[in-house]
This record gives C-alpha cells, structure tokens and sequence, in this order.
C-alpha cells in the first residue's frame, strides 16, 4: 500500500502576502503582481449565468467607479472558461445594459480558488463561494470576507471597508463599529501610564475614559 | 493571448499599448496619462516584449520596429 501525502494549500492570512498567480482572464493572462501600486478586491463567484451572481456583478460594476477613486481595481473568479465568462458579460450587456468593467479568471483548473481556500466543500465541491480578499498595493491580505452561496454580497460594506482600511494606514487610527466616512475615528490607546494621563488631558480629543478615546480627522 | 490574436493579428488592446509606447516611456507614466489600467498595461507589455513587439530601454518600453509594422497593417 503506498501513502501519498495529502497536501492543504496554506491559506492566505490577514497581513500576510497574497498567493502569487498567473491566471488566463477575460483581459488576458494577469498575474497578481500586475495589480501592485494598487489595491486590488479579489472576489470569487460560484457560477456564470446564475441570478444572485448577476445582481452581485451588475452591483460591482456600480461601484467600480467609487472603487477606482480609491484606487481598488477588482478582479473576479468562477471555475468556468474565458469563453463562458466572455458569454455572460456579454449577456449582461444586453440584458441589463451595463457593461463589467473588470477581469474575472477562468480558474478551471482550481489553482487560483485553492490557494485562495475559495472552495468550501460542505456547500459545493465544483463552485467556489462568494469570497472577498481585499489586498493592498503592497500586496498584503487586508481582509477577507466569506459569503455563503444563497447570500449576495454587500457592496456599501465592501466600500465602508475598504474605506476604512484607507483611513487606517493614512492616519494610524482604528474606526469603531459601523463606522462611516466623516464619523469620530478610535485613537491608539496609550503605552504608558504617563502617556495615558496625558491622553485624558489632551485638546481636541474625546475620552471616555484613557483606554477609549475618539476624535474627528 | 490577449494581444496577438490566433490568425495572428494585433488586439484592440495590442493596439492601444503599442501606440501609447511610440516613444519610451513607462508603464506608469501611460496609465496615469491614458485610460488604460496600469495593471492591462503590465499584462500586455509581457505578451509584447516576448513576441518582440515592444522592448525594454532602461526602465521604459518602446515599441520596435516589428510592432510599428504590425502596428501598421490593417486591423483583424
């Protein structure tokens, strides 16, 4: 009897780099490092022509162009060929009247989707479920987001994340729950004893106690 | 092959990026001054240089002489 090691692809980690790949896609081959110098939303759906997969496409391509003014590009995945997805743009296109304004891979071969753990045998050993990696321009993880195959994605979350991932880096800040751009952002809590009595002291800033203290950017 | 077609003719995007690298310039450059992805761009180029369409001069691209011939043909 021969044993052949069973090997699970290690699965991206938040703050860790992002599987590399080369991918055939309805814009040509891309890899991901094609995407560095701009964050990228890397979203996998189960199938083409299927209707929640639609309303969540034609919903992505709405906010595309708030994604390009925060400098996201999107990238969608499904286990189906170029010719498929080239297919169902195109039906959308005439169906709907909107035209999908990014990449999708043809994963057929399931490299992409395994490296990405986009595949959840309990719901579905054929399609991948509705994942969302949100990579930054350095290439690292930032988020991810799972969502089963009976639920569409929303895409006001999808933007206050990335939102908030931004205000994040630029500012050193953490955003509280239900946070929206132009609400009061979470500072730091201090490291030292003084510098928590400081805090307490300090203009412009709203402390409800030293640990917890928010302010307005 | 998303710029050299099977009958062996130029893309649309093949087009586009070897007549934004008429002269050098980098990838960079022409995505913040077209409306051409700076992503499609860094796809493409690879596809061009390897089938010797464009080439690499210090940390530009230009197109080359069999680009501007291909280039110069009529459209598929």
């Amino acid at each position: 009897m021969t044993t052949e090691a069973i090997t699970t692809p290690s699965l991206p980690r938040l703050g860790s780099p992002a599987p590399s790949f080369e991918a055939e896609t309805t814009f040509g081959p891309l890899r991901l490092e094609d995407f560095k110098g701009s964050w990228l939303i890397l979203f996998s759906h189960p199938a083409d022509f299927t209707p929640v997969c639609t309303t969540e496409f034609l919903a992505f391509a709405a906010i595309a162009p708030e994604l390009k003014k925060r400098k996201v590009e999107l990238l969608g995945l499904s286990i189906d060929s170029t010719y498929s997805h080239i297919a169902w743009v195109r039906n959308i296109e005439e169906k709907f009247k909107v035209k999908i304004p990014f990449p999708i891979i043809a994963d057929l071969n399931k490299e992409v989707a395994t490296a990405f753990g986009m595949i959840m045998p309990g719901e579905s050993k054929t399609e991948t479920s509705r994942c969302v990696f949100v990579i930054d321009d350095k290439g690292i993880v930032r988020a991810m987001v799972y969502y089963p195959l009976t639920t569409g994605r929303n895409m006001d979350e999808l933007l206050r994340l990335v939102d908030a991932l931004q205000t994040a880096d630029r500012h050193g800040v953490a955003t509280p729950a239900n946070w929206r751009p132009g609400d009061k952002v979470i500072m730091p809590a201090p490291k030292t004893a003084e510098d928590a009595a400081a805090r307490m002291q300090a203009k412009g800033v709203e402390c409800t106690d030293w640990y917890f203290c928010k302010k307005a950017l | 092959m998303a710029c050299i077609s099977a009958d062996g003719t130029l893309t649309v995007q093949a087009r586009l990026v070897l007549t934004a690298f008429q002269s050098p310039r980098t990838p960079e450059d022409v995505a913040a001054t077209t409306d051409i992805a700076l992503f499609r761009i860094r796809g493409s180029l690879r596809e061009l240089v390897t089938a010797g369409l464009i080439e690499q001069v210090g940390d530009g691209y230009r197109i080359t002489v069999a680009g501007r011939q291909q280039l110069a043909a009529p459209a598929a």
